[in-house]
C-alpha cells in the first residue's frame, strides 16, 4: 500500500451526488448495451413481455434494474472493510468473467473428458522445463552478472552481447533458432532440451541484469571489510555478498520465473507436450478449439496465482529475516 | 630497535589530478600507538587504508610486516589478516550473528574449526564486554555495541597491527567513550595501533606520537606531551586552536 495520509478524504459512495451520476452513466451504459436478447431480458419477462419484441423500452427497463443493482451493489461494498471489499470484488469479478466464458456455449463434458490428460501430461512437462530453465537461468545469470561487473574487457564484451543478443531477439525466434539451426551444425537436439536450452539463454540473459543490480547494491564497506580480514573473491562473493543481495534478487527472479511459465508455451511450436501445445492439439481433432484453450489459459493462470503465492511467502520471509 | 612493523617512504598518491597523499614517510615500531589526526579531506582516512592496501599508492614504498605493497602481490591475504582494520561505519555482516561474524574470519581464513573459533569469538567478545550478544544481528545493536564487535572480529585474526579509520565518527555522543575504553585497553595490552580519530582525549592518553595531516601532507608529528602543548608549525597550531577550544 502507498504511505496513506492521516487526513482522509470522504468516501465516493458515501456522496448521494456521485452516486446518483453514476447511476445516470450505468442506465445509459446498460441501455445503450442492448440487455433485452440476453439472460437478463429472459428475467424481465414479467414486465417487458417478449423480449425480442420489447424494442428500447425493453432495452431501457433492463438497463434500469442491471443499472441499479450494479450501483447498490457498489454502496453496499463501499461500506465495508478493506479486507472483505477486496475478496466480494474478487468473486465478482470471477464470476462476471466465467459468466462471459460460458457465454461461449462450451461443452463441459469435452473438457471433462481431457482436463486430467492436461493436467498430467500439460502441466507437468511445462512445470519442469520452466523449472529446470530457471535454475539453469540462475547459474547462467551469476556467471553473466560477475563478467559484467568484471575488470576484464573479454568478460565484459561476452557477457554483454550476450545479454544484448538474447535480450534483443524474440523468444519465438530463439526456440526456431535453436531447434532447426542447431542440426545444420550437425548437432541434432531433441524438442525438449532444446526449448530448455532456448528458454535458460534468454531468461539468463534477463536474469543478468538482474543479478548484477543485486550485487551492485551491496555497500562497498561489506567489500572492503572482507577484504581486510583476507577473505579472497569467492569466498566474498559466496559468504557475504550474495546472501545479501538475494533479498534484492528473488522477488524480480519469481516474477521472471512466472513469465517464464507463461513462455514456455512458445516451446509447443517444436513439438513439446506441453500445456500450449495440447491445448491446440486436443481441440484440433474435434473442432472444440475454444474449450482446450480457456481451460488451458485457467490452468496457467492457476498456476501463476499458485506461485505468486508461494514468492510472496519468500519475500516476507526475506523481510522477516533482515530486522 | 627492531624491524619497523610498517614502512611508508615517499609515498605519493593521486585521485586523478587531485593529489591526496604528498611525500608520505612514516614508521611504525612493535608496540607504538600512533594517533593521525587533521582536517577532513587531509588524507588521512587515505593512507590508513594504504596501509592494507584497500587503496594504491602510485609512487614511494610501503612495507607492511616485511612485505612490500604493489598491485601484483600474490600474499595481499597474508598481509591484511596481520593488519586488522577498524571502520567508521562498522561495516559487519548484517546478515550474519555477530558470533559467525566473529567466527568467519578464523574458520574461513586461520581454517580453524568451529568450536575453536567459536572459543576465540568468545574471548574477543567477552573483552570487548558484550557476550550476552552472541547471538543477536548487527542491525539489533547499538551503535556503540556494533563497534565494539568490529574491533572484536578484527583481534579474532589476531593481528599484529590494528588500524583505526575514524572509529567514533559515526557514532552517538554517548556511545564514543564506550568504545575508547576498548581501545585504551586494548593500547594498554600492548597491541600496536595505528588510529585516525579526532578523539584528542585518546591521544593525550595513549598516543605515543600524534601524526598530524593536512592536504595531503605529514605537517608535524612528535609526542602528545610536546604536540599538544607546543605544537610548532601555524597549521598544528590552527587546527589544535579549532578543535580544543570548546
Amino acid at each position: 500500500m502507498l504511505y496513506p495520509d492521516t487526513v482522509v478524504p470522504d468516501n465516493a459512495v458515501h456522496k448521494p451526488k456521485i452516486m446518483g451520476l453514476m447511476l445516470v452513466a450505468a442506465v445509459v451504459f446498460f441501455t445503450l448495451l442492448g440487455l433485452n436478447d440476453t439472460i437478463l431480458g429472459e428475467f424481465m419477462r414479467p414486465v417487458i413481455g417478449e423480449p425480442k419484441d420489447s424494442g428500447f423500452f425493453g432495452n431501457f427497463a433492463t438497463g434500469l434494474v442491471v443499472g441499479i443493482i450494479f450501483v447498490i451493489n457498489i454502496v453496499l461494498i463501499g461500506f465495508i472493510k478493506f479486507r472483505y471489499q477486496v475478496i466480494i470484488v474478487w468473486l465478482q469479478l470471477l464470476f462476471l468473467f466465467l459468466a462471459f466464458f460460458d457465454s461461449f456455449g462450451l461443452k463441459y463434458e469435452f473438457i471433462q473428458s481431457k482436463i486430467w490428460f492436461m493436467i498430467s501430461q500439460g502441466v507437468f512437462t511445462t512445470l519442469y522445463i520452466s523449472a529446470i530453465s530457471i535454475t539453469l537461468a540462475s547459474i547462467v545469470a551469476i556467471i553473466g552478472a560477475i563478467a559484467k561487473l568484471s575488470s576484464n574487457g573479454f568478460a565484459f564484451a561476452i557477457a554483454s552481447f550476450y545479454t544484448s543478443f538474447f535480450r534483443g531477439l524474440p523468444l519465438l525466434m530463439q526456440v526456431y533458432l535453436i531447434y532447426i539451426g542447431l542440426p545444420q551444425l550437425g548437432y541434432v537436439i531433441d524438442a525438449v532440451p532444446a526449448g530448455i536450452l532456448a528458454l535458460t539463454l534468454c531468461y539468463g540473459a534477463y536474469m543478468t541484469e538482474i543479478f548484477r543490480a543485486g550485487i551492485q547494491s551491496i555497500d562497498k564497506g561489506q567489500w572492503e571489510a572482507s577484504r581486510s580480514m583476507g577473505f579472497g573473491f569467492g569466498l566474498t562473493m559466496r559468504r557475504i555478498i550474495l546472501p545479501q543481495a538475494m533479498p534484492l534478487i528473488i522477488p524480480p527472479t519469481g516474477n521472471q520465473f512466472i513469465a517464464m511459465l507463461k513462455d514456455s508455451s512458445l516451446v509447443s511450436v517444436i513439438g513439446v507436450w506441453e500445456l500450449m501445445f495440447l491445448a491446440r492439439t486436443l481441440g484440433n481433432k474435434d473442432f472444440r478449439h475454444m474449450e482446450m484453450l480457456i481451460t488451458a489459459a485457467l490452468i496457467y493462470w492457476c498456476l501463476s496465482m499458485c506461485l505468486e503465492l508461494i514468492q510472496s511467502r519468500i519475500e516476507r520471509h526475506y523481510r522477516t529475516q533482515s530486522h | 630497535m627492531s624491524e619497523p612493523i610498517i614502512e611508508m617512504i615517499g609515498v605519493n598518491k593521486w585521485y586523478g589530478d587531485f593529489q591526496a597523499l604528498k611525500n608520505i614517510n612514516f614508521t611504525v615500531h612493535e608496540g607504538d600507538r600512533i594517533v593521525v589526526c587533521g582536517p577532513s579531506g587531509s588524507g588521512k582516512s587515505t593512507m590508513i587504508r594504504t596501509l592494507n592496501y584497500l587503496e594504491a599508492h602510485q609512487e614511494g614504498t610501503i612495507r607492511v610486516d616485511g612485505t612490500e605493497m604493489h598491485a601484483k602481490m600474490k600474499n595481499i591475504g597474508q598481509v591484511r589478516i596481520n593488519t586488522g582494520m577498524v571502520f567508521q561505519h562498522f561495516n559487519l555482516f548484517p546478515h550474519m550473528t555477530i558470533l559467525q561474524n566473529l567466527m568467519a574470519g578464523p574458520m574461513w581464513v586461520r581454517k580453524q574449526s568451529v568450536a575453536e573459533a567459536k572459543e576465540t569469538a568468545m574471548k574477543y567478545l567477552e573483552r570487548v564486554r558484550i557476550p550476552e550478544q552472541a547471538d543477536k544481528y548487527p542491525g539489533q545493536l547499538s551503535g556503540g555495541q556494533q563497534q565494539r564487535v568490529a574491533i572484536a572480529r578484527s583481534l579474532c585474526m589476531n593481528p599484529k597491527v590494528m588500524l583505526f579509520d575514524e572509529p567514533t565518527s559515526a557514532l552517538d555522543p554517548e556511545m564514543v567513550s564506550e568504545v575508547l575504553d576498548v581501545m585504551v585497553e586494548l593500547a594498554k595490552d600492548g597491541m600496536t595501533m595505528v588510529c585516525v580519530t579526532h578523539e584528542m582525549g585518546f591521544a593525550k592518553a595513549v598516543a605515543d606520537r600524534v601524526v598530524f595531516m593536512d592536504a595531503g601532507e605529514i605537517v608535524e608529528e612528535n609526542e602528545p606531551h610536546s604536540f599538544f602543548d607546543n605544537p610548532q608549525n601555524a597549521r598544528t597550531q590552527k587546527f589544535l586552536g579549532q578543535i580544543l577550544q570548546h
